[in-house]
């Protein structure tokens, strides 16, 4: 076990560094640079070329790589164009509140769509079956982006049910200790804090939870339907065997392992899908900030940024490897 | 498995019992109602956030729209106007050459840090910018401070412009005077800028030794400026907290304000990124104002009950031509045609929100050096066509960039006003091909660099002087127009180094009528920006600066 983590962690290097050239060529080859965005309507050719040599960014390419890879080693992102803070900075203070958006819409997707799934599944045909492969299929069709602003709309600005945008309500003190608001409020002891945090929460989570709820509901729903016609199962229940005990160890347990895998996937993708989401509701994450960057061409932001979710993909499919090895111990031996 | 099952249920009931704690806090806290609306705290809605919380290294918006509340200038305009009226000095005055500027001071200031305001406070402010080194001479921080006082005591990068701050002297505890090496069209409007806002001593002291860690490389604003606590100045609100995480600064209510107290006692100002967003923000009662409200939501919001007032006009759009790009536009029979060939009335009739206005010059009426002579093209496709002919450029075909995804106060709708400005061309026989981009960067990149044969772009001046418009374009060659005319450049420049007031005006006039004979572009028009607060909310006087104070505002 000790040495398949090893072996992945190290597999980790040539993936960085293949992915940090392509994205140097890449940025180059982007129209516009972070003069013009700092500067605006006034930006005059001379002031242009002023900011490009305070930046660095007239100088070749390859010095421009090399310079970035050696504050890599030194742990230093550089620091971002658009708010003149260094990269690590921001993503400290922004990470936070992306991953409490991305594990509670996780948390949605898991917990509404692998019941629903494996509802579905053993009532194949039924309403409930056909309410969930088509309440999937919408789920899957609706942009993110679409469904946000339809829930912000309805449930905050004609209802009145939930906060138009942000994390917390304007002026609540809440104390911050590690920048997860729902977790340090129960934390401190400020569950006020907490509670406004998962109401300023429920609407983007929603709103993200769409895609791997319905993912979740197909996969649970096509998998349980696999397994329900194996041999085991019938021989399980032809046994006599406790129904609870048949649907946990027999049935789940082996329709699971394909949903792991999915979940582990899903949460990465999730990333990329709180960029808009944040956006529709203001939430502070690394999502809009990442929004900003892209118009503001902060390069060493977006390069960061980039690195950053390569990275998360890499362990989660490592943890997802790990996770189905504890599911299914065949997985170990081989 | 009797295990999995207890601890199933004690997961279960943990979070229950979180759920119910948690919504009896929340019904306490509702109950004090602080929802946007409480009469404590006023919110405002910003389209983007503040870069920093020290005004001098900022020349954006945003940045000033906060640190305005919390720091004055020596003048400042009068509220609601584009007047310059006595700031942190009472009364100010220059001898005949303009290179020696005296202020009286306003007595009986304090800082928020408790050290009081006088001349010398107004000094070590000058001579903290003036000898500002490395990454600081970096335009990208001093922008401001360069353009109204060109570079530093030692500049260190060539091209950085030649100082013209020369000194500044306490004569007595009230009076301070400034002197400059030229005379600038840039004063004394520059002394009303945000970025030359004054600070406490105390504050410099602790900003000045963060100057030396500063490194050349790449632009990092120094720590100061990014959390509150070091930054005082002398205005009617502190800053107290930005929250990066939530998008929040955090003013309160200076009690030891020289002038009229604000009225609310909290002032936040939360990011909201999307002009729909803040929209609805209001809508749902979480704001108490916003600004760049779109021209389209005005009636809307009105019909509701809001307040809506729109600014008076001191902006100019226009349309750019760039003669480098396209040699049919070194012609000037092709640039009267295109001038002829848009109907600006119709445009902003039909596009700009009420209160806008046709420009006949690059300069809203409302700038002194507006001139009743210049030569005028009005709406006249036959006209246009027949210059055309006359030209021989029956089959012009142009490229035309225009922006997405972008309001800007001059600008209301990119892309509807493109489309106006396309059919009238197009009567008038020019083909057009249509270049549709992102703003920033590759939209300000792409007029920056000429490469567009036609654009449009504009922009809202910073103080009451017409340099501060012609100037920003027309003071000498620029690849966005691609021209040179020494008659043009040396009308623009005369006016820019004259002392006297009244004599600037009228060259300004003269300037204005140079370039309108010329004619490098069209200027299309001037429209009033419009800003929204809530039912309950009295606004405050909105500024042509969109200088907004808002110490002014109130609740009903």
């Amino acid at each position: 076990m000790l040495r398949l983590v090893v072996r992945r962690l190290l597999q980790l290097i040539p993936t960085l560094l293949g992915l940090s050239v392509l994205l140097f060529l890449w940025l180059n080859r982007l129209p516009g640079g972070p003069a013009s965005a700092i500067l605006g309507e006034r930006a005059t050719e001379a002031e242009v070329a002023r900011i490009n040599r305070a930046l660095g960014l007239d100088q070749p390419l390859h010095v421009q790589y090399g310079r970035f890879l050696k504050r890599i080693f030194e742990l230093d992102l550089g620091t971002s164009t658009q708010t003149g803070q260094p990269v690590w900075d921001e993503f400290v203070l922004r990470f936070p509140a992306t991953v409490e958006l991305s594990l509670a819409a996780i948390l949605i997707a898991v917990a509404v769509g692998i019941p629903l799934g494996y509802l579905a599944a053993r009532r194949r045909g039924g309403w409930l079956d056909v309410a969930a492969v088509s309440g999937s299929l919408v789920g899957i069709c609706i942009p993110v982006f679409f469904l946000a602003l339809l829930l912000k709309g309805v449930f905050a600005v004609n209802l009145g049910l939930f906060p138009t945008f942000g994390r917390l309500t304007t002026g609540l003190d809440a104390t911050s200790v590690t920048g997860f608001a729902v977790f340090d409020g129960i934390l401190t002891g400020e569950f006020d804090a907490s509670w406004d945090a998962i109401m300023h929460l429920v609407l983007p989570a929603l709103a993200l939870s769409s895609i791997p709820l319905a993912v979740i509901v197909r996969m649970t729903r096509a998998s349980v339907l696999e397994v329900l016609g194996e041999d085991y199962v019938r021989t399980a229940e032809s046994k006599g065997l406790e129904r609870r005990t048949v649907r946990g160890r027999h049935i789940l347990r082996n329709a699971l392992l394909p949903v792991v895998t999915a979940v582990g996937l899903l949460t990465g993708s999730l990333l990329s899908g709180a960029v808009l989401t944040e956006s529709v509701f203001s939430f502070g994450g690394i999502g809009s900030f990442i929004r900003t960057a892209i118009d503001a061409r902060d390069y060493p932001v977006l390069v960061g940024f980039i690195m950053f979710i390569a990275m998360v993909y890499v362990l989660i499919n490592l943890l997802v490897d790990l996770a189905y090895s504890v599911i299914d111990p065949r997985v170990r031996v081989h | 498995m009797p295990a999995f099952k207890s601890r199933a249920v004690k997961v279960i009931t943990a979070a229950v019992a979180v759920g119910l704690v948690a919504t009896g806090c929340a019904s306490e806290r509702d109950k004090d109602g602080d929802k946007g609306g409480d009469k404590d705290t006023f919110v405002f809605g910003a389209p983007g956030d503040p870069g920093s919380l020290d005004p001098a290294l900022a020349s954006d918006g945003e940045t000033f729209r906060v640190t305005r509340q919390a720091f004055e200038a020596l003048l400042e305009h009068e509220s609601g106007g584009s007047e310059l009226v006595g700031g942190l000095a009472e009364k100010w005055s220059s001898n005949p050459e303009g290179t020696v500027w005296t202020f009286n001071l306003r007595q009986g200031v304090k800082f928020h840090d408790g050290e009081a305001f006088n001349a010398a406070a107004v000094c070590a402010n000058y001579e903290h910018w003036f000898n500002w080194k490395g990454t600081y001479q970096s335009s990208a921080v001093s922008y401001y401070w360069q353009t109204i006082m060109g570079g530093f005591k030692a500049n260190e990068d060539k091209e950085t412009p030649k100082a013209n701050y020369k000194s500044c002297t306490a004569k007595d505890e009230n009076t301070a005077v400034i002197e400059v090496n030229e005379p600038s069209a840039n004063l004394p409007g520059g002394f009303s800028l945000q970025a030359l806002a004054i600070h406490s001593p105390k504050s410099l002291e602790e900003y000045a030794k963060q100057d030396a860690t500063a490194k050349g490389d790449a632009i990092t604003y120094p720590e100061y400026s990014q959390v509150a606590g070091t930054v005082a100045g002398t205005g009617p609100y502190r800053i107290m907290k930005w929250n990066k995480g939530n998008k929040e600064v955090s003013l309160e209510r200076f009690d030891d304000y020289w002038g009229d107290k604000a009225k609310v006692k909290n002032l936040v100002f939360r990011t909201i990124d999307t002009e729909e967003g803040r929209r609805q923000a209001l809508q749902a009662g979480d704001i108490d104002g916003y600004d760049l409200v779109a021209p389209a939501d005005i009636k809307t919001l009105e019909g509701a009950g809001f307040n809506v007032p729109t600014r008076d006009v001191f902006n100019l759009f226009y349309l750019g031509m760039s003669q480098e790009k396209n040699p049919a536009l070194k012609k000037p029979a092709v640039r009267q045609a295109i001038a002829h060939a848009i109907d600006r009335e119709n445009l902003v009739k039909t596009q700009l929100p009420e209160g806008g206005k046709v420009a006949t010059q690059f300069m809203p009426d409302t700038v002194a050096g507006h001139s009743d002579k210049v030569k005028q093209y009005p709406f006249d496709t036959a006209k246009a066509k027949s210059l055309l002919a006359g030209a021989k450029e029956e089959d012009l075909s142009l490229d035309f960039c225009y922006p997405t995804e972008v309001t800007r106060p001059y600008m209301p709708a990119p892309q509807d006003l493109f489309e106006l400005m396309k059919a009238d061309l197009e009567r008038a026989g020019i083909k057009l091909t249509p270049k549709p981009m992102k703003w920033a960067p590759d939209y300000l990149d792409a007029t920056e660099a000429g490469s567009c044969s036609l654009h449009m772009l504009g922009w809202t001046g910073d103080f009451n002087d017409g340099y501060n418009f012609i100037g920003t374009w027309f003071a000498g060659y620029d690849k966005q127009w691609g021209f040179k005319d020494p008659k043009v450049f040396a009308a623009v420049k005369a006016g820019s180094v004259e002392a006297d007031p009244a004599k600037r005006t009228e060259l300004y006039k003269k300037a204005n009528e140079a370039i309108m004979e010329y004619l490098p572009g069209v200027p299309l028009s001037s429209s009033p920006p419009a800003i929204a607060f809530g039912k309950n909310v009295n606004p405050p006087n909105v500024s042509p600066l969109t200088q907004e104070n808002f110490a002014e505002v109130s609740f009903k």
